[in-house]
């Protein structure tokens, strides 16, 4: 079940004997704890991904102040709805329309705000709620009919990417809607939330006393800490603290490792599957709105795959497909390294035809050093 | 062990791949970014463009894009293409509002910027571009227009397969306004399945049997009107224009069934682009005049002129691409490069 080692609360001390003898309660070595958390393959992997970008784009401005934002968003977008993807498959189910959902939330802020005048922080409230109804939905149908998630998602995928489009035209007569990233700037606590870098005062500073780099016109060469990151850093903490601290993680971890003993004592299964859906619609609706206040717009195409690299980072994290297993950490740092290698390709001189075989076989890699180093340390504890 | 049998590889490959520039500015590096997927054949010629300019100028290039045509990530690769500190960057202009903010990095850093294809001249000053390289499309349509009036065109239909965008009305309308005669009542929207825009075509010919003429914006409206003349038993009888180049257009001028076709020469678009770079980068000039004069002064792009009968258009402060016009005289130089320079 939980895939933490955290050592048993031992008794009293005349049982300590006894238990050690007991190979199901014996003390593990430190690193033996931390080498067995199922984040521990991931974080090798991302060292991995690091040498060798560090070997083949080391002096391209990979490593660059501005180089690693550009990377690191493309990480954080992937890690919010990673994370949500992550709970999910702890508890045994898949979401695979994470995609549309991120297509479609950003119509649902765009539409409303363009078309019908609302103001933006109510088609942004919208977005949510809306998103996080059709996550429940999901959810309902997944528990009501007993179909495998599978099925259920992937109709929604297709659904709410023909919606997506549908809205679009209907109201634009395209497939895009621009404009968006004015009105977000105009309201103030839409775009404080939303919208572009914070702390630009700390870098301006940083940039003043030299310790990073300046654009030709003395600012700094990146504006602020995007504000993706921080949500990406906020999700993670969140959702890690639910999993490993509070009774509701462990559910979580329950449910997906057995649903029948789970609910034989008394845990709400449907409630936690249900719940982790609605969590799932809300991140992959985070991903659209923070997405569209980025880069100005609404469009049909926006998430396109998204729900597979989701998933994929999950498993690098050493989420396992069949449930029960897997942590949060693990799968931020498989976001990471899923953003490492797609945008690092970009800083080598490799030919971009080749990007798909590179992006295949770096994860080929990242996936079979995870599963190398994860049986290597349990076999010789 | 495996892991360095690996590593060797991937050094291998980058080796090669990095050989391939030798001389005085081997170390220049730019890059192309367009907004088109991975299956977009259309940019395989400007992919081979960029190639060949980077051996003609003794340059290394890169060509970007995002693989599923997705614009948000298309944005990142500006932005990655500014944190790389490319000798210059080029990009078409796919939507104003998102590629303004990363524009805005690349020009940030002073690196050289172009944009070509989609957009306008205006949009690309506005993005802080040296020149755009492209098709003017509503001056396009109207030269296309005047054409068709020297043949003694008096009407036309413009079957418009991609009415949501306002290019494609540009060119209509051009066609329309060198004709002298009313875009809208002219023009059917007619779709993009080819069942639909052969019987919207045959529909409004059999109504209005008076048309003289057919522009069609590309091959998608192009091939089902052809079809749907030669069913009619009217093709080659009834004058026949069309954008852009494939296979079946080709075939059509050949066999007299299509007068011309409207090339805007993607060729131009990325040769001259990373071409112009590297001359703002040697030269260290942003003056566009003075660019293209060296440009037009150098005799290996004067050769690929040449080989591939291409005719760039040269303006006031930049270059269009096209509109160049491709008929039964020089239908085989195109057919042989097409797909690939053409």
């Amino acid at each position: 079940m939980s895939a933490t080692t955290s050592p048993m609360q031992a008794g009293t001390r005349e049982n300590e004997a006894a238990m050690q003898a007991d190979e199901r309660v014996r003390r593990l070595s430190r690193w033996h704890g931390f080498v067995n958390r199922p984040e521990f393959g991931s974080i090798a992997g991302t060292m991995l991904v690091f040498v060798l970008f560090g070997i083949f784009a080391g002096d391209s401005g990979m490593f660059h102040l501005d180089g690693v934002m550009n990377w690191a968003q493309v990480a954080a977008y992937l890690g919010i709805i990673a994370v949500g993807a992550c709970l999910l498959m702890i508890a045994g189910e898949f979401d695979l329309s994470i995609g549309s959902m991120i297509g479609f939330a950003g119509m649902m802020m765009a539409v409303p705000s363009m078309f019908l005048h609302w103001p933006i922080w109510l088609s942004v409230l919208f977005a949510f709620a809306g998103c996080m109804v059709l996550g429940w939905l999901n959810g309902y149908l997944v528990m009501r009919t007993r179909l495998p998630s599978f099925i259920v998602t992937l109709a929604f995928m297709f659904i709410l990417r023909g919606l997506t489009l549908v809205l679009s035209t209907y109201f634009s007569n395209s497939t895009i809607v621009s404009g968006v990233g004015e009105k977000v700037g105009s309201d103030p606590v839409v775009s404080a939330l939303f919208q572009g870098s914070t702390l630009h005062g700390v870098f301006a500073w940083l940039a003043r006393v030299g310790i990073i780099d300046k654009l030709p016109d003395g600012e700094p060469i990146v504006a602020g800490m995007p504000k993706v990151l921080l949500w990406w850093w906020l999700m993670a903490i969140v959702a890690g603290f639910v999993l490993s601290r509070t009774r509701f993680g462990n559910w979580i971890f329950t449910v997906g490792g057995d649903s029948a003993a789970a609910q034989n004592v008394g845990v709400p299964v449907r409630r936690v599957k249900i719940s982790l859906f609605v969590f799932t619609a809300f991140c992959a609706c985070l991903f659209g709105v923070l997405q569209v206040a980025d880069v100005g717009s609404a469009a049909a195409d926006r998430g396109l795959q998204k729900e597979f690299e989701a998933i994929i980072a999950a498993v690098i994290g050493g989420a396992l497909l069949t449930g029960g297993y897997g942590s949060v950490l693990g799968a931020c740092f498989g976001a990471l390294i899923f953003g490492v290698v797609q945008i690092g390709i970009s800083y080598t001189s490799f030919d971009s035809d080749w990007y798909r075989v590179f992006l295949g076989a770096m994860l080929l890699l990242a996936v079979l050093f995870n599963h190398y180093v994860r049986s290597r340390a349990t076999r010789s504890r | 062990m495996r892991m360095r049998w690996i590593s060797t590889l991937l050094a291998g490959m980058l080796a090669a791949s990095a050989a391939a520039a030798a001389g005085p500015h081997a170390n220049e590096r730019y890059v192309l970014i367009s907004h088109a997927a991975d299956s977009d054949v259309w940019w395989n010629t400007v992919k081979n463009a960029i190639r060949q300019a980077a051996d003609d100028f003794g340059v290394q290039v890169d060509y970007r894009n995002p693989p599923n045509g997705d614009l948000a990530d298309m944005a990142r690769l500006v932005e990655q293409a500014a944190a790389r500190n490319y000798d210059g960057v080029a990009f078409d202009i796919a939507d104003f509002d998102v590629l303004s903010k990363p524009a805005m990095r690349v020009t940030a850093k002073r690196i050289p910027l172009i944009t070509i294809n989609s957009g306008t001249a205006q949009e690309s000053r506005k993005l802080g571009a040296i020149m755009h390289i492209g098709q003017p499309e509503y001056e396009a349509g109207k030269q296309a227009g005047e054409r068709a009036k020297a043949a003694g065109i008096k009407s036309f239909v413009c079957v418009n397969h991609y009415s949501t965008n306002a290019a494609s009305f540009q060119r209509c309308k051009g066609f329309a306004d060198a004709l002298g005669v009313d875009a809208r009542a002219s023009m059917i929207d007619s779709g993009v399945d080819p069942t639909v825009v052969a019987s919207k075509v045959s529909a409004y010919l059999r109504n209005n049997p008076g048309t003289q003429a057919i522009l069609a914006l590309g091959p998608n409206s192009a091939e089902p009107s052809l079809q749907a003349l030669q069913r009619m038993g009217r093709a080659g009888k009834i004058y026949f224009a069309t954008f852009d180049l494939s296979g079946v257009i080709i075939d059509g001028i050949r066999k007299g069934y299509i007068d011309f076709a409207i090339d805007q020469q993607p060729y131009l678009q990325g040769y001259i682009s990373i071409a112009a770079l590297a001359i703002a980068h040697e030269n260290n000039t942003r003056d566009p005049t003075a660019i293209l004069a060296t440009l037009k002064a150098n005799p290996k792009f004067q050769a690929r002129l040449k080989d591939y009968g291409l005719d760039p258009i040269y303006t006031r402060d930049g270059v269009s691409s096209g509109p160049a016009f491709v008929t039964k005289d020089n239908v085989d130089t195109v057919a042989k490069y097409a797909g690939q320079y053409r």
